[in-house]
């Protein structure tokens, strides 16, 4: 943990970029620059963060940076790695260099997650950070692997039969972890402590290190732009979004939570949920949610007391 | 130099290892599974500095290579048919980033039906990737060529990716003596990749930005224009190599050409048993010729018309059907160049070989005869002829 005076006041993300107010992506990105120990590359997917901050000829990226496509983050960052060390090994004197992978959730959950799963199976050292807004924003709001059940999204839009998305949101810290890598986390940019701590782990760890990190989208989620950082704070006050990490076998809580709110606290903020609320109240699909979220909280307690 | 008994597979391989490549990234696929093979036993063997990435898929290994690529490393993978249709997204953008990797394509038909042999449907649908394409017809010209292809691909006046193509099996699997150079002469030939731009801390770039309709198309203008670059920078490469091992290379490869009438153009191992053939005819005095692109990307337009114009008829070789267009890809390539002359000869086009139908010089004879009948009657009958297909 560090303290605000200790952050450094470099910002290698620059202001500027096109990224709708209230995105969350800005901040992760900016907060993400605060926990880097020295050089750094970024691999970016393809999706919101790519498109808005390096449109030709401007760049939000006071580092090395390079985007290739949607579904390859994993596997481009693979290459950067092993290059370094390869030119290193015929006497290129670049000293080491940390690599980053950044996707959102559609680039790591679902057409990503074979690139990802290779380059976690193949061990190489880098850090992948998936910034899940939890649907394709970038394309127009359309379901994906990470949705949550219930919500409304452009391809899973909730209709007179079929309320939302009918399926559940990924484990994919447990996808993850089941490669048996050193480091996974889940984050939530309220608590920026400890996601910066997070992302100095995960640089840190000799191999392949995995973060999830919340991102609110005032357009997606559909909420008030000035209170993105709420939207994220509800999702782990609620359990929605449990916040803990898995380091070399080990799982840990890592945010006590004083006061449980139930997760109508989070649902009824967001127009995503509003079919749940009106015109008909519909108490079945939000009981069915509370108790999705209580088994989740239940089976990541007994990870930890392992 | 030492002769080598190697396939075509080992002979691509092996001077990979010697161009001292850093990154490999490659998945395993038939017939081209020989070269990964191969290069992973030069890195068990503590053999080569290269890092080896056994990816996951085909996607991925040149998702890799970009990334390597990106940061100065000299780059090299292999693949083939179902595989190369997998990269097929990432061609257009290891071109359009500018990369120079070189990659072994073992050529073999696509699906469906499923099919293993070699063909050239793989890359013939890949022509428009932005890539340099060389085409080759042996094990000695896969070994020679690749070396040159790294030089090719990574002078300051190309930076483009360049695939150097070989049929699958009759050239992969086809051991032969190859005429190998010593390391020291390879080193000399080929000296450390000089990247102009590079994914550096010291100096933060960004690669891979968006560019909308303002910068888009100035983009590919500037691609266009390192494709036009990339037969001069081949000549002199070649001229290079060739001071280095006594072979030459070129554009194309021309067999009594000066005074043919009738002549065959195709491309890969084909043209070996039509230069026999061409040879044979010669001896009872027909006057046949052969011209073997080696380089298909760019197309050797300007070449081709000069070596063809004075010839009456030219049947040309396509080993992958294009389907739904006028002609095979290299016979469209072909008649497209030749429209700038105001005298052309009379083309057809010979579909053969698809899923490694086999071609022999009888083939090749009655298609060289049926080109003499039209060089003398000036009437070409069957403008696409399917050989050795049962109808």
């Amino acid at each position: 943990m560090v303290t605000l005076k200790e952050l450094t006041t470099d910002e290698l993300f620059a202001s500027g970029h096109r990224l709708c107010a209230g995105c969350g992506e800005g901040t992760i990105n900016r907060m993400t620059m605060k926990a880097l120990r020295g050089p750094t590359v970024i691999v970016a997917a393809t999706g919101c963060s790519e498109v808005a901050t390096t449109i030709y000829p401007y760049t939000s990226w006071r580092l090395p940076w390079a985007h290739v496509a949607f579904e390859n983050a994993a596997a481009v960052a693979s290459g950067v790695v092993e290059a370094y060390k390869a030119m290193a090994r015929r006497g290129v004197e670049n000293g080491h260099v940390d690599v980053i992978a950044m996707a959102g959730d559609g680039g790591t959950y679902d057409i990503g997650i074979q690139a990802l799963s290779g380059a976690l199976e193949r061990g190489h050292d880098f850090l992948y950070i998936c910034i899940d807004n939890e649907a394709y924003m970038n394309t127009g709001i359309q379901r994906s692997g990470s949705t949550p059940h219930g919500a409304d999204t452009t391809t899973s839009p909730a209709g007179s039969v079929i309320p939302g998305k009918p399926e559940w949101k990924k484990d994919l810290i447990g996808i993850c972890a089941a490669h048996g890598i050193e480091y996974a986390a889940t984050a939530s940019p309220a608590y920026w402590n400890d996601y910066i701590t997070k992302v100095r782990k995960g640089l840190e760890v000799n191999g392949p290190a995995v973060i999830d990190v919340l991102s609110p989208c005032p357009l997606g989620w559909r909420h008030d732009s000035a209170r993105s950082i709420e939207m994220v704070r509800l999702a782990v006050e609620t359990r929605y979004f449990p916040i803990y990490e898995f380091e070399r076998g080990k799982y840990r809580l890592n945010l006590s939570i004083s006061k449980l709110k139930p997760v109508e606290e989070f649902l009824k903020v967001q127009g995503r949920f509003g079919h749940l609320f009106k015109p008909t109240y519909r108490k079945d699909v939000i009981d069915e949610i509370q108790q999705n979220v209580d088994a989740n909280w239940n089976r990541i307690l007994k990870l930890c007391a392992n | 130099m030492t002769i080598l008994g190697m396939t075509g597979d080992e002979a691509v391989a092996h001077a990979a290892k010697q161009s001292k490549v850093d990154i490999v990234a490659a998945y395993p696929i038939t017939p081209q599974t020989i070269i990964v093979e191969r290069f992973s036993k030069y890195v068990a063997d503590g053999e080569v500095h290269t890092g080896y990435v056994c990816v996951e898929s085909e996607h991925s290994a040149l998702s890799a290579c970009v990334g390597a690529s990106l940061t100065g490393a000299r780059v090299f993978t292999a693949t083939s048919s179902q595989g190369l249709a997998l990269m097929h997204e990432m061609m257009y953008i290891a071109s359009g980033l500018r990369c120079p990797i070189v990659m072994g394509v073992a050529n073999r038909a696509l699906s469906a039906p499923i099919n293993i042999h070699g063909d050239h449907s793989d890359m013939m649908g890949s022509r428009d990737s932005g890539w340099i394409q060389i085409y080759v017809e042996n094990p000695q010209e896969a070994y020679d060529w690749t070396i040159q292809a790294f030089r090719i691909a990574e002078d300051k006046d190309v930076q483009l990716p360049v695939s150097v193509n070989l049929d699958g099996f009759i050239i992969t699997h086809s051991m032969e003596g190859v005429d190998v150079l010593d390391d020291l002469a390879v080193s000399q030939f080929l000296s450390i990749r000089e990247p102009i731009f590079k994914l550096d801390p010291k100096n933060p770039l960004t690669f891979g930005a968006l560019c909308f309709t303002d910068y888009y198309f100035e983009f590919k203008r500037q691609q266009t224009e390192a494709m036009r670059n990339v037969q001069t920078v081949l000549d002199k490469v070649c001229r290079e190599y060739k001071d280095v091992s006594g072979r030459g290379y070129g554009a194309f490869e021309a067999y009594g050409m000066e005074d043919a009438e009738a002549a065959v153009v195709c491309i890969g191992s084909t043209a070996g048993t039509a230069r026999d053939v061409a040879w044979k005819l010669r001896t009872r005095g027909k006057k046949v010729g052969v011209l073997k692109p080696w380089l298909y990307r760019p197309f050797p337009a300007e070449e081709v018309n000069a070596a063809l114009k004075h010839v009456k008829a030219v049947a040309v070789f396509d080993k992958a059907g294009s389907l739904g267009a006028p002609y095979g890809a290299l016979c469209t390539d072909v008649v497209s160049s030749l429209h700038t002359l105001e005298q052309r000869p009379k083309i057809f086009n010979v579909i053969y070989g698809l899923g490694g139908r086999d071609i022999q010089p009888s083939d090749i004879e009655l298609v060289l005869n049926k080109a003499l009948d039209i060089a003398e009657t000036g009437l070409v009958k069957e403008e696409t002829m399917f050989l050795g297909v049962r109808e």
